[in-house]
């Protein structure tokens, strides 16, 4: 058997999966019957539904024309790893991260390390125009946010502010 | 009559208070700045700005909301019409006719064309919404929860159809966002489902930040991917935007089939702006040339006109199922109940009752928010040219961080921006394997409301489910939803929504 198409195998697989986690999720509720339906009984039939549909998209994968297998491609790391990046490092500058004893930094300096750390995923990456971006979209940011709809945000760090 | 007349002026004055208008006014200039920008649509645009209509008064946020959605597609328009770049889904069409136009140096007519048709479909489109969502609301009110469950199991299949690509895929999606839909407290039984013990689990997700990373980081990542494509904007050429009275004579009757069309295909569930623009298009093309006519493909001004009507017009309809029933019947409908709710606004057929000045407020707003636009595009045009040549490497960035902002600001809580993140590489993942995430928005929003009707109709049935087959309406819904699939899945049909579906590429 030939893969016709990678990418409805991948799905296939992807919706195998989720399908089959939140049915055995469902076990763990109490199901019920269909006149007194239980927290479980909705989750577990989607979920075998969307496992047995998604087998059905695996099987479909080796079925169909010949194609040119429609491979999935490359992953493009480089954007992926810098835009989510920048976003969970503008959550953890924004409101500080417990754990590691890391205190609350605020707006005005999240907004500079993502919107850096974002440039990154493209090409031709300049410090300058990056810093330049930074600096009007904090400014912008924080005449809209918190001057103009006053939203609740911590604003500088917490050791300046105290 | 009467009370079409006095429904309309209860809206007129909530619409028109001097508040109301400015929150339109600021909502159409959003959607068109944002909408405007190549590669964001309606769905990734409201998203974003979502959480800035949270501090206002409810009928507000709705009108506001309501104008960022035209503003959003009129922009897309703009966009497809000058830069070849549909910024939207039901812009496709636009650009196949629009951007020949623009190449000819006739960039002012198509835009003018689009515009004037747009407003027209939207007037009309209107006074239907005004006139059909009555009787509408009295024949939801005798709907049991068989029936709401029927209708929705229509209404996704509708979107499904809509979808591009494999039906099948697409009704995987669905169940995914079911899925996803269930995380969070039970309302029944106050068990916490799949919140793995993490607090803000168990109020479920927030389709915000779902929405948000699916539609906003998960296209960033793969246009980045992508290699530097050639923009090319024909700035100089929009010159002189009056059309000529040839122009006019050819794109009257486009405009009227177009609203004609996409009024009708708006109502329907799962129709609304794409399917209508391609509808309109296909009947264009299907109608003889005039002697001394450009051919369809070359800059025909009927190829313009015709779909963005019709896009208008069923953008407007497509209002009447979310507002009447409280089902939304496109990802942008979806997110609009979403935002009803976060304003304790129960969508459905009550809302008519209980909020009349919102309900006719709002209808009301949307006519002036069409006539905004008008207003708004034709002579800023020149401002909006400007916009589209601020390179991409200056936009994600700003996309990115207001997407940031904005999902904080929805719960002042940092997990939902863990959230997006996660909903970033899971929207990537979607896009390169094929799958189109917009059923997965409409599964996750009607998760919730399919489990409680299905829940309270087989507990009224004790547990028999032939409940849904055995009262008339429902089993009327459910052999339409079983009607729809079967025409999706004949082979003529089926051939012929794929070529539709081709003319995108």
């Amino acid at each position: 058997m030939r893969i016709k198409s990678q990418k409805t195998l991948f799905s296939g697989i992807m919706f195998t999966s989720v399908g089959a986690a939140f049915a055995l999720g469902a076990s763990n509720y109490h199901v019920g019957s269909a006149a007194r339906m239980g927290p479980g009984y909705f989750p577990l039939i989607v979920g075998v539904l969307l496992t047995l549909l998604g087998l059905v998209v695996v099987a479909s994968a080796f079925a169909g024309p010949a194609t040119d297998g429609e491979p999935v491609g490359k992953i493009a790391w480089k954007p992926l790893g810098f835009i989510i990046g920048a976003n969970l490092l503008f959550g953890i500058l924004l409101a500080g991260l417990r754990s590691i004893g890391l205190p609350a930094m605020g707006l005005i300096l999240a907004i500079y390390a993502l919107v850096i750390v974002a440039c990154m995923a493209g090409t031709n990456f300049s410090i300058k125009m990056s810093l330049i971006l930074a600096t009007v979209l904090a400014v912008g940011s924080y005449l809209t946010f918190i001057v103009g709809l006053k939203l609740q945000f911590q604003v500088w760090p917490t050791f300046i502010t105290g | 009559m009467m009370d079409l007349i006095n429904h309309l002026s209860l809206g007129f004055s909530t619409a028109v208070s001097l508040q109301n208008l400015l929150y339109a006014f600021i909502g159409c200039l959003l959607g068109t700045l944002i909408g405007v920008l190549p590669g964001i649509g309606p769905t990734a645009t409201i998203a974003m700005l979502l959480p800035a209509t949270y501090a206002l008064p409810p009928v507000a946020a709705l009108i506001m909301l309501a104008g960022i959605y035209y503003g959003s597609q009129y922009g897309g328009s703009t966009t497809a019409i000058l830069v070849n770049l549909p910024g939207e889904s039901s812009s496709v069409v636009t650009v196949i006719d629009g951007h020949q136009m623009a190449r000819q140096g006739r960039g002012g007519p198509a835009l003018a064309a689009a515009g004037l048709g747009s407003f027209f479909a939207g007037c009309v489109g209107t006074l239907i919404l005004a006139a059909f969502a009555p009787p509408l609301t009295e024949i939801a009110f005798k709907f049991g929860p068989a029936e709401y469950f029927s209708l929705m199991v229509l209404g996704l299949i509708g979107a499904v159809v809509m979808a591009s690509g494999s039906l099948l895929k697409a009704i995987c999606m669905i169940m995914v966002g079911l899925l996803l839909g269930l995380v969070g407290t039970d309302v029944n039984s106050g068990v916490a489902r799949y919140s793995f013990d993490i607090p803000e689990l168990t109020d479920g997700l927030g389709f915000i930040a779902i929405a948000m990373g699916v539609f906003g980081y998960g296209e960033i990542i793969a246009n980045l991917a992508r290699p530097d494509d050639e923009r090319e904007v024909f700035t100089a050429k929009v010159k002189g935007l009056m059309p000529t009275k040839e122009d006019f004579k050819r794109m009257l009757p486009a405009v009227l089939r177009g609203t004609v069309l996409g009024s009708s295909l708006g109502i329907l569930p799962g129709g609304g702006a794409t399917l209508s623009a391609f509808a309109a298009y296909t009947l264009e093309k299907k109608i003889r040339l005039k002697p001394g006519e450009v051919p369809f493909g070359k800059g025909n001004i009927r190829g313009v006109a015709g779909p963005e009507a019709a896009n208008n017009a069923g953008a407007q309809t497509s209002f009447i199922p979310m507002l009447t029933l409280g089902i939304p019947p496109n990802p942008v409908m979806a997110l609009m109940v979403g935002a009803m709710t976060i304003h304790n606004i129960q969508p459905g057929p009550q809302v008519m009752t209980s909020n009349p000045e919102l309900f006719w407020g709002l209808i009301a707003s949307m006519w002036i928010g069409n006539l905004m636009l008008v207003i708004l595009n034709l002579p800023l045009i020149g401002l909006w040219v400007k916009l589209l040549t601020i390179p991409y490497r200056w936009l994600f960035p700003a996309i990115v961080l207001f997407c940031a902002i904005g999902v904080y600001s929805t719960n002042n809580n940092v997990f939902d921006i863990w959230l997006v993140a996660i909903f970033g590489v899971v929207g990537y993942t979607f896009i390169k394997l094929g799958c189109e995430p917009a059923p997965l928005l409409l599964g996750l929003i009607l998760g919730p409301m399919m489990e409680e009707n299905l829940r309270r109709a087989l507990l009224l049935s004790r547990g028999d489910w032939s409940v849904f087959v055995s009262r008339p309406i429902s089993a009327g819904l459910l052999s339409g939803a079983i009607l729809l699939m079967l025409m999706v899945l004949l082979p003529t049909i089926r051939s012929k929504r794929e070529e539709a579906f081709v003319e995108e590429g």
